[in-house]
């Protein structure tokens, strides 16, 4: 049930907890029609079940008919407003966002992975961390306890592994599929919730002006051929580890030592010239 | 003594049945306003009553002959003992015929009586089982007392040694009788449903269900639509006092008999739904207090006592409960099964729709694959999710017209979601092979089309049925056709029924839409088909709701199955009483637990024919029901069958403008090395 209100992380300044969701328009991948984004209905999805926090969201962009109906998506979840940063369709929205969540000073920020349209490299909530000097979580699965200014999360690794990790706010995590789902966005409060636009400078990417955007080609799509002839035999392939074997885990190094492992694996495997 | 008793006890009982008249009334004007036609609807409460109420109450011969009786006796004897004995008017003539119609009341109450003993589960107890006696009470009482002025016993026989005595007793018999009959008639006594009953008939929300001196079909099954337009309204019903003020005194009418109980096909199945117990709860949420007194069949599986309400609290709880759950709602299959058997025409299906659209629109919380399928429905116009452009994907080898080529037809094929259903791909290649034998002119439209929003409009999201809707029309609005023809009885209704109030004066949505059967039935008629005899074993038939309640089509599958030589071994519940499948409703997406499945049940019904096959009109239906494990009868929609047995005449005469195939045969030949 997408109301479910039990297994909700304690919080334990009731009213303290203050968490900005960065929402972007969604668009289907089948009808490309605009909603809202999947990853970041998660985001906005775990902040509501944040017991006692107070949520707001914030999306840079342009107030458009169509992309007022995808942020109203975002309203539906029961979210009397959306803050809209005011940019031109070209800008870069980190300067802009960094501003609004300096000067609202939330002490969690969630947002989704990737968004579904534009640029959608992902790079955004790493570029505000750095800009904000903030620390960075990816795989948000659960926020177990808020305490004291720390908060101790669930991070959602690969093949369904989970991760317990204790970090200090104010933070930035963003959430994936592994989080759980989005509730239904409601007709009525999506149509009576407010859009709130905020005037802001708005940058222009020189760096995205001068790329060439082309729509992707359609790329060949290897055949999976299924050789297991048992449920029991599809169920070990997929819930089987990587079969890397090579590989080192370092633990206790130095950042420069780890940087240089990384930076001899990158080479060796031909990423870097 | 009695004389000047008497009519005291007449006038106080008149004076405080006005009392509660007037209290009443004001319980159901919390409700939201609806204009009624007040005096009109007054003067249509004879022939309501007289010829569509008794109508439905006629199905059961005994309640209506001993209604006839009991209510007939006790409307005479109550405005006779008034006139004789509240007013003294002395005049043996009418004595005698106050005689006669507590006579009458009394041979109806030994029935009412009868019926009793013991109850029926499907009847409510508690204060009903008192009702009998009292009865009897009232006509007893003025029996005794009229006999002094019909002349059978002197006057004066009351006031004298045992007389006195016995005019005590016959007193307080009467102030029972008048205290159920007036005081308990507008008090919330068992008599209350006469009083809100009339008043129901006089200002029921769907006039045109009753018929008129006219004749011709009175029916009204679509669903009312809901204005979205207002920013600040509330969308659908949150509490008691969200209904319209004639729904509430709709659920008021209950005379809790239960025949909509027997009926259910979710109370069958054990899950959490009873009709009656719905309707009785909302009476509860509109007078306020706690389900504790109800006397009836629970819901499967919640006791009674536990739910309480008031008319400007919530319905449903977002935590906890108050006065009804929501699985309560979601586990109704819209069957409509409730609403034909109710003798006081009471809407629950209407009702129910008005809580779901407030859970969807305002709560966001349709349970389990609800909120899945609206989203899908929202993004690709189908409630599966699919690319809405591989619509015709299944089609791609049937080279089928399509409406943006042709621009018009002779018949729209509406194709419906069933597109991208394997089992009901079947179905609609069969049908296809028909059209094309009888070589009628059709077209379809292909990815143009949407799902008819049905689904949606019965899960509650009032939305995104009015966007499917209005797109859907605008797309029919471009194309000339005669008649739009659909195998799925849910698109037929939607279109037939509900798309006409979203029409507008440039884009009318007024259509001649036909089900598959009642065409095939009509190309059988005018001789465009002709068939093989048939050779397979017995066969049933199974009626989909929505197109034999909600559009009265029981004849024509039927026809066309004699016309195939079929002879239908109908089912127990057959025809308007039809069991439903347990597809209608969002039901399967909303899934809600019960004991047992409502297919199984049906598939049961069709065991006990011993048919070896059962057709079916309805891709829904043919869903549920193939869902049944074997052994189990065979089923096969209606075009099926059809097809199967069409004779069909050589290529040449058949297709004129196809290319003739090569006379000889071509065989591919095996290369050897």
């Amino acid at each position: 049930m997408p109301h479910d209100v039990s297994n909700r992380a304690k919080s334990a300044t009731p009213d303290g907890l203050n968490v900005a969701v960065l929402v972007s328009i969604g668009r289907h991948p089948l009808t490309a029609r605009t909603r809202r984004a999947d990853q970041d209905a998660r985001a906005v999805e775990m902040a509501l079940t944040l017991e006692g926090a107070s949520v707001s969201l914030l999306h840079a962009g342009q107030h458009e008919r169509e992309h007022e109906e995808a942020l109203r998506g975002y309203l539906g979840m029961g979210i009397d407003s959306v803050n809209l940063i005011q940019q031109r369709p070209q800008a870069d929205v980190v300067p802009a966002l960094a501003d609004a969540l300096r000067e609202g000073a939330p002490q969690l920020v969630l947002t989704g992975t990737r968004a579904e349209t534009h640029e959608a490299s992902g790079v955004l909530p790493y570029l505000l961390a750095e800009a904000l000097g903030w620390p960075i979580i990816t795989g948000l699965a659960a926020v177990e306890k808020v305490e004291q200014g720390m908060a101790t999360v669930l991070q959602a690794l690969p093949r369904g592994k989970r991760r317990r990790l204790r970090i200090r706010l104010p933070a930035i995590a963003t959430v994936d599929t592994s989080a759980p789902a989005a509730r239904q966005s409601a007709f009525g409060p999506a149509k009576r919730g407010a859009l709130e636009p905020l005037d802001a400078t708005s940058e222009v990417d020189e760096a995205l002006a001068a790329w060439q955007v082309q729509p992707a080609r359609k790329r060949p799509k290897r055949l999976k051929i299924v050789k297991s002839s048992s449920a029991r035999d599809r169920f070990k392939a997929a819930a089987a580890k990587a079969d890397g074997g090579g590989g080192q885990t370092l633990s206790d190094v130095t950042p420069e030592q780890g940087a240089e492992a990384i930076f001899k694996l990158l080479k060796e495997e031909g990423v870097l010239r | 003594m009695l004389d000047t008793l008497l009519p005291i006890l007449l006038f106080s009982a008149l004076a405080l049945a006005a009392i509660g008249a007037v209290r009443r009334v004001r319980l159901w004007r919390q409700g939201r306003p609806s204009s009624v036609p007040v005096i009109k609807g007054l003067m249509q409460v004879p022939r309501r009553y007289l010829v569509d109420l008794h109508h439905v109450v006629e199905r059961d011969k005994y309640i209506s002959h001993t209604h006839v009786a009991t209510a007939g006796g006790f409307v005479l004897a109550a405005l006779l003992a008034i006139v004789v004995h509240g007013l003294g008017l002395d005049s043996a003539i009418l004595a005698w015929v106050l005689l006669a119609a507590t006579t009458s009341m009394f041979i109806g109450s030994l029935l009412v009586a009868k019926r009793r003993s013991p109850p029926p589960s499907r009847l409510s107890k508690g204060p009903w089982m008192r009702l009998p006696k009292s009865l009897m009470a009232f006509s007893i009482g003025m029996f005794v007392v009229t006999l002094p002025t019909a002349g059978i016993l002197p006057e004066g026989v009351f006031q004298s040694g045992v007389g006195w005595f016995a005019a005590l007793v016959l007193a307080a018999v009467i102030v029972w009788g008048l205290g159920e009959m007036f005081f308990g008639m507008t008090w919330g006594g068992p008599m209350k449903h006469a009083f809100a009953g009339a008043l129901h008939l006089a200002f029921h929300r769907r006039p045109e269900r009753f018929s008129d001196a006219t004749g011709g079909e009175h029916r009204s099954t679509g669903l009312k639509a809901l204005k979205l337009d207002d920013e600040s309204a509330k969308l659908g019903v949150e509490k008691p006092a969200d209904f319209t003020w004639n729904q509430l005194l709709g659920f008021d009418a209950c005379v809790q008999c239960g025949r909509c109980e027997a009926m259910c096909p979710a109370f069958a199945a054990g899950q959490p739904l009873n009709p009656k117990k719905l309707i009785q709860d909302m009476v509860v949420g509109m007078a306020g207090g706690s389900d504790a007194h109800y006397a009836g069949s629970p819901y499967p599986g919640k006791p009674v006592g536990e739910h309480k309400g008031d008319p400007h609290g919530p319905i449903v709880a977002r935590e906890g409960t108050t006065l009804v759950d929501a699985e309560t709602l979601w586990s109704c299959t819209t069957c409509r099964a409730c609403v034909e058997e109710c003798p006081m025409m009471i809407e629950h299906v209407d009702a129910i729709v008005d809580m779901r659209r407030f859970l969807t629109l305002e709560h966001g919380n349709t349970p389990n694959k609800g909120a899945e399928v609206l989203d899908n429905l929202i993004a690709t116009d189908n409630p599966g999710g699919f690319d809405p452009d591989s619509r015709l994907h299944w089609a791609a080898d049937l080279n089928l017209p399509l409406m943006s080529d042709k621009k018009e037809a002779e018949v729209l094929l509406w194709l419906g979601d069933g597109v991208f259903d394997m089992r009901n791909q079947r179905t609609l290649r069969a049908f296809i092979s028909v059209l094309r034998a009888a070589q009628v002119d059709f077209a379809v439209l292909g990815t143009e089309e949407r799902d008819s929003g049905d689904v949606a409009r019965r899960l509650g999201d009032e939305a995104t049925f009015q966007s499917l809707a209005r797109r859907n029309i605008q797309t029919l609005s471009r194309y000339r056709f005669s008649r739009i023809v659909t195998c799925d009885p849910h698109s037929f209704h939607v279109l037939k029924n509900e798309y006409g109030e979203l029409g507008t004066p440039q884009t009318p949505a007024d259509y001649h839409v036909q089900h598959h059967s009642t065409y095939i039935n009509e190309l059988v008629v005018a001789g465009r088909l002709t068939f093989k005899a048939w050779k397979g074993g017995s066969v049933t038939y199974h009626d989909p709701c929505y197109l034999g309640r909600y559009n009265g089509e029981y004849e024509a599958p039927r026809d066309v199955l004699r016309a195939l030589g079929i002879e239908v071994k109908e089912m127990a519940r057959s025809g308007y009483r039809s069991r439903c499948c347990g597809g209608g409703g969002g039901a399967p997406i909303t899934d809600i637990p019960g004991k047992q499945r409502i297919p199984d049940m049906r598939m049961e019904d069709v065991r006990e024919t011993g048919a070896d096959l059962v057709a079916v009109g309805c891709p829904q239906c043919t869903a549920m029901l193939e869902g049944v494990v074997e052994p189990r009868a065979a089923i096969k929609d209606i075009a099926e069958l059809v097809a199967d047995a069409l004779i069909i005449e050589t290529a040449a005469e058949k297709s004129p403008q196809r290319q003739e195939a090569p006379a000889t045969p071509r065989p591919a030949l095996e290369v050897t090395p």
